[in-house]
C-alpha cells in the first residue's frame, strides 16, 4: 500500500513537471530532418526506412513529415522552427551537424521533443541524443579486410574528422592488423557526407594506390560503384545493405537499423512514458546489423566474422580491448582493459600502426 | 521560319520585362512539373510564393526571408559591378568563406574580452579577408593575363580546404570535446551578430545589404568610377580612349566584390550560422550570380531579386515539408528560373523575324 502511494505521488509530480506529455497523446506528429536525399541508398535511406516503420507500427496514430537535403547550419534552424511551428510533436534531426540548431530551437519550443542523432549536446530537458555503435560493425569488416586483401593495402573513405569516424577507422584497422600484421591502411578524407562524385574520386585514388579493400564512411553507393569497375577490389555496404552490389564488390555491410528506436520513442510519447535519454545501442540492441556475408569470402573467414558478431552481441567481446597504444606509442588501454564510452566519444587519435595524420 | 535578328540597340522594354516574364514562365512550367508528380500545382505555387509572406507563420518566415536575402544581395551587388565591366568573378563563394574565417579569427583571438569595438573590427577583417582572396585572381589577371573566371572558381576549392582546416584545427572550439567547429558566437556577445529587433531576422548583414544597394546605385549613376565601369562593359575600346585603365578597373571591381562577399561571410558566421564549421557555407556565393542577373545587374533590381530568390528557398522548404515534395523538385524549380531568365533575355538583344525563302 505504502509503495503504491509513493508511486502515485511520484507519478503526480512527474505529471505536474512535464505537463500534458506525461498523460500520453492520442496522435503524434513525428518529423524527420535528413542531411541527404532519401535516394542516397545509405544513411538517409535508412533513417527514412525507420520513419516508415513508425508509420507501419502506429498507423493513423502518427503523422510523418520529413525534409530531405537540409544543409547543416543556419538553414537547419529555420527548417526545425518551421516544423515546430507546424505542429510536430517530436523532431528527429539525423545528422551530427544539426547539433547547435537542434538545441537552439529546442530552447524556444519546450513542449516539442527533439532527438538528435550522433550528437552529445543535451542543453534542454526536451533534447535527447541517440547513436549506434557502428565501430562494432567496423571490427567485423576489418577482420574480413585483413584476411581478404592480396596487396596488404586496405583503404577507408572518411567523411569528417570527428570521433564517430575516427573510432570506426581505428576499429577497422585494429581488426585487420590482428589477422594480418603486414596490412597497411590508407585513409582519404572526403569532407562530405554525401557527394557521389567526390566519394567515387576518393575510391579511385585508393585503388590507384593499390588498395583492394575499401571501407567508406560516406552515405552513397558511389564507392562500391567505383570498386565494381576494377577486378579484385572489394568493399562494404555502408549504413544500408547496398544489396544491389552483392554480385559485385560488396562482401558484407553495416546496416543502420533505426526503426526499433524510432518506434520506441514515438510509442513512449503516445503512452506518456517519454523521458530524456542518451541512447547508444549496437549489435546487441539490434541498431547495428551485419548484412549477409557473400560467397566471395572463404567459409572459414565468414565463420570467424560471424563468431565475432555473435560475441559482440553477447557482450563477451569488446572491439577495443587492450593492450592498445595510441599512434605516438603512448599507452591507451592496458592488457584486458576495454575502452570506456567517454574515451570513444571524444576519440581524436589514431591507434598505433596507422600512418598519416588526422586533419587538423 | 522564325529567325533571330540582332536589334540595333538593346530593347529597354525587354530589359525590364524579362524578370517578371521569366517568373511567370517558371510558375507555369513548375506547375506542370508538380502536377505531373501528383501534387496540386496551385497549392504548391501558393505555398512557395504566398505563404511565407502572408501565410499562417509569416510572422516568423518574413524575418527568415531577410536572413536569407541579406547575404545574397550583398554578394550580388559586388558581383554586378564587375559583371557590368565585363569582369567575371565567379569565386565569390571562396571570398565569402575567407572573409568569414579571417573575421571570425580576429574575434576568437580576443575571446572572451568584452569590448564594443570587437564586432566592427571583425567586420573590417572579414571584408579584408574577402578582398585579399579576390586580389589573387585580380593581380594574376593584370600581371599575367590569366583568366579570372577559372582562377577565382578554383580558389573556391582552396578556400573550402582552408575552411576544413580552420574548423578541425586552428579555430576549433577548445571546449568542443574534439568535435570540429569553432566556438559558437551566440555565447560570445561582443562578437555576436545578433538580431537587431527580436523576431524580425534583421541583423547587421541585412542593414549592410540595403545600405550597399543604395551606395552602389549612387556609384553607378552619379560617380566617375561608375561611368567607367559601365563604359568598359559596353565599349571597351571607347573606354580606353577615355583614359580608363583596364588593370585598375579589374582591381577595383574584384576588390569591391571580394570585400562585400567577405563581409557577408562574417555576418553569416557570427549570426545565423553561429560558428565556423566545415560546411557553414551553403552556396550563397554561387546563388548570388543568379541573383545579380535576375536583378539586371542593377543594385535596386538586385534587392528585389534577392528577396525573390529567398522566397523560393523558404517557400520551397515549406512545400517540401508540408506537401511532401522531394528536395530535388524544388531545385529543379529554382533552376528553371535561371533557365527562363536567360532564354527570355535573348529578346533584349534580338528580335524574332519571319524569314522568307531560303537563306
Amino acid at each position: 500500500m505504502k509503495r503504491r502511494n509513493l508511486l502515485a505521488t511520484a507519478a503526480m509530480g512527474l505529471m505536474l513537471a512535464s505537463g500534458a506529455f506525461a498523460q500520453g497523446m492520442d496522435k503524434v506528429k513525428a518529423c524527420f530532418v535528413y542531411v541527404g536525399p532519401i535516394g542516397d541508398g545509405g544513411w538517409t535511406f535508412q533513417h527514412h526506412d525507420g520513419a516508415m516503420q513508425v508509420k507501419a507500427a502506429y498507423g493513423d496514430k502518427v503523422e510523418i513529415q520529413y525534409q530531405e537535403s537540409v544543409p547543416e547550419g543556419a538553414d537547419a534552424e529555420r527548417v526545425l522552427t518551421q516544423m515546430a511551428l507546424g505542429g510536430c510533436n517530436i523532431i528527429f534531426t539525423t545528422s551530427f551537424g544539426y547539433m547547435d540548431a537542434t538545441n537552439a530551437v529546442a530552447a524556444k519550443f519546450p513542449n516539442v521533443k527533439f532527438e538528435h542523432a550522433t550528437g552529445f549536446k543535451r542543453e534542454h530537458p526536451n533534447v535527447s541524443t541517440y547513436n549506434a555503435r557502428f565501430y562494432e560493425g567496423r571490427a567485423i569488416q576489418g577482420h574480413i579486410a585483413g584476411k581478404m586483401t592480396k596487396t596488404n593495402k586496405i583503404g577507408y573513405i572518411a567523411s569528417f574528422p570527428i570521433p564517430e569516424v575516427i573510432m570506426g577507422i581505428n576499429s577497422y584497422y585494429l581488426h585487420a592488423k590482428k589477422v594480418n600484421p603486414d596490412v597497411q591502411l590508407s585513409v582519404v578524407w572526403a569532407f562530405t557526407w554525401f557527394d557521389p562524385a567526390k566519394e567515387a574520386d576518393s575510391a579511385k585514388a585508393l585503388i590507384d594506390q593499390g588498395v583492394d579493400v575499401i571501407a567508406a564512411h560516406t552515405d552513397s553507393t558511389a564507392p562500391l560503384a567505383e570498386a565494381a569497375k576494377v577486378e579484385g577490389v572489394i568493399g562494404f555496404g555502408q549504413a544500408s545493405d547496398m544489396a544491389a552490389y552483392k554480385d559485385g564488390p560488396r562482401v558484407t555491410s553495416i546496416i543502420d537499423n533505426w526503426g526499433p528506436y524510432y518506434v520506441k520513442r514515438v510509442g513512449a510519447l503516445l503512452d506518456g512514458t517519454y523521458e530524456q535519454i542518451d541512447a547508444w545501442e549496437g549489435i546487441a540492441g539490434g541498431e547495428v546489423l551485419i548484412g549477409e556475408i557473400t560467397d566471395k569470402v572463404p567459409a572459414d573467414v565468414k565463420a570467424e566474422a560471424e563468431a565475432m558478431r555473435d560475441a559482440i552481441a553477447a557482450g563477451t567481446y569488446h572491439p577495443f580491448t587492450g593492450p592498445i597504444n595510441k599512434q605516438d606509442g603512448s599507452p591507451w588501454l592496458a592488457e584486458g582493459q576495454t575502452a570506456p564510452d567517454g574515451d570513444l566519444l571524444g576519440m581524436n587519435f589514431y591507434v598505433e600502426g596507422i600512418t598519416g595524420e588526422i586533419p587538423k | 521560319m522564325l529567325r533571330l535578328e540582332k536589334r540595333p540597340t538593346p530593347s529597354r522594354f525587354w530589359l525590364y520585362a524579362t524578370p517578371p516574364v521569366a517568373v511567370i514562365l517558371t510558375m507555369i512550367a513548375g506547375g506542370i512539373l508538380f502536377a505531373a508528380m501528383g501534387k496540386n500545382p496551385f497549392e504548391v505555387i501558393r505555398t512557395i510564393f504566398w505563404d511565407p509572406v502572408f501565410g499562417e507563420f509569416a510572422f516568423y518566415l518574413r524575418g527568415q526571408l531577410l536572413v536569407k536575402a541579406g547575404p545574397l544581395i550583398l554578394i550580388a551587388i559586388g558581383l554586378a559591378l564587375g559583371f557590368r565591366a565585363g569582369i567575371w568573378n565567379i569565386g565569390a563563394e571562396g571570398q565569402y568563406i575567407m572573409g568569414a574565417i579571417i573575421g571570425a579569427s580576429v574575434g576568437l583571438a580576443v575571446f572572451p574580452t568584452e569590448n564594443r569595438l570587437i564586432f566592427p573590427v571583425m567586420v573590417i577583417a572579414g571584408a579584408f579577408g574577402g578582398w585579399a582572396w579576390a586580389m589573387i585572381p585580380a593581380i594574376l589577371k593584370t600581371r599575367f593575363n590569366t583568366n579570372e573566371i577559372l582562377v577565382s572558381l578554383m580558389l573556391v576549392y582552396v578556400a573550402q580546404t582552408i575552411l576544413a582546416k580552420a574548423s578541425t584545427g586552428f579555430l576549433k572550439n577548445p571546449e568542443g570535446m574534439g568535435f570540429p567547429g569553432s566556438r559558437n558566437f551566440s555565447s560570445y556577445p561582443a562578437a555576436q551578430n545578433a538580431e537587431l529587433i527580436a523576431g524580425t531576422g534583421l541583423h547587421w548583414g541585412g542593414v549592410a545589404a540595403l545600405v550597399t544597394a543604395v551606395l552602389a546605385w549612387i556609384l553607378l549613376t552619379r560617380h566617375q568610377a561608375g561611368f567607367q565601369i559601365r563604359l568598359a562593359g559596353q565599349a571597351p575600346r571607347a573606354a580606353r580612349f577615355h583614359g580608363v585603365s583596364p588593370a585598375r578597373l579589374v582591381v577595383l571591381c574584384m576588390g569591391i566584390s571580394g570585400a562585400l562577399a567577405g563581409m557577408a561571410g562574417l555576418f553569416e558566421v557570427t549570426g545565423p550560422a553561429g560558428q565556423i564549421s566545415i560546411d557553414f557555407n551553403t552556396g550563397y556565393g554561387f546563388t548570388a550570380i543568379i541573383v545579380a542577373f535576375l536583378g539586371r545587374l542593377n543594385p535596386l533590381g538586385i534587392v528585389l531579386a534577392g528577396f525573390l530568390m529567398a522566397l523560393t528557398y523558404v517557400g520551397g522548404e515549406m512545400a517540401a515539408t508540408n506537401l511532401g515534395l522531394p528536395a530535388a523538385a524544388i531545385q529543379v524549380f529554382q533552376g528553371m528560373l535561371l533557365f527562363f531568365l536567360l532564354a527570355v533575355d535573348v529578346l533584349t538583344n534580338y528580335r524574332f523575324r519571319l524569314a522568307v525563302g531560303a537563306h
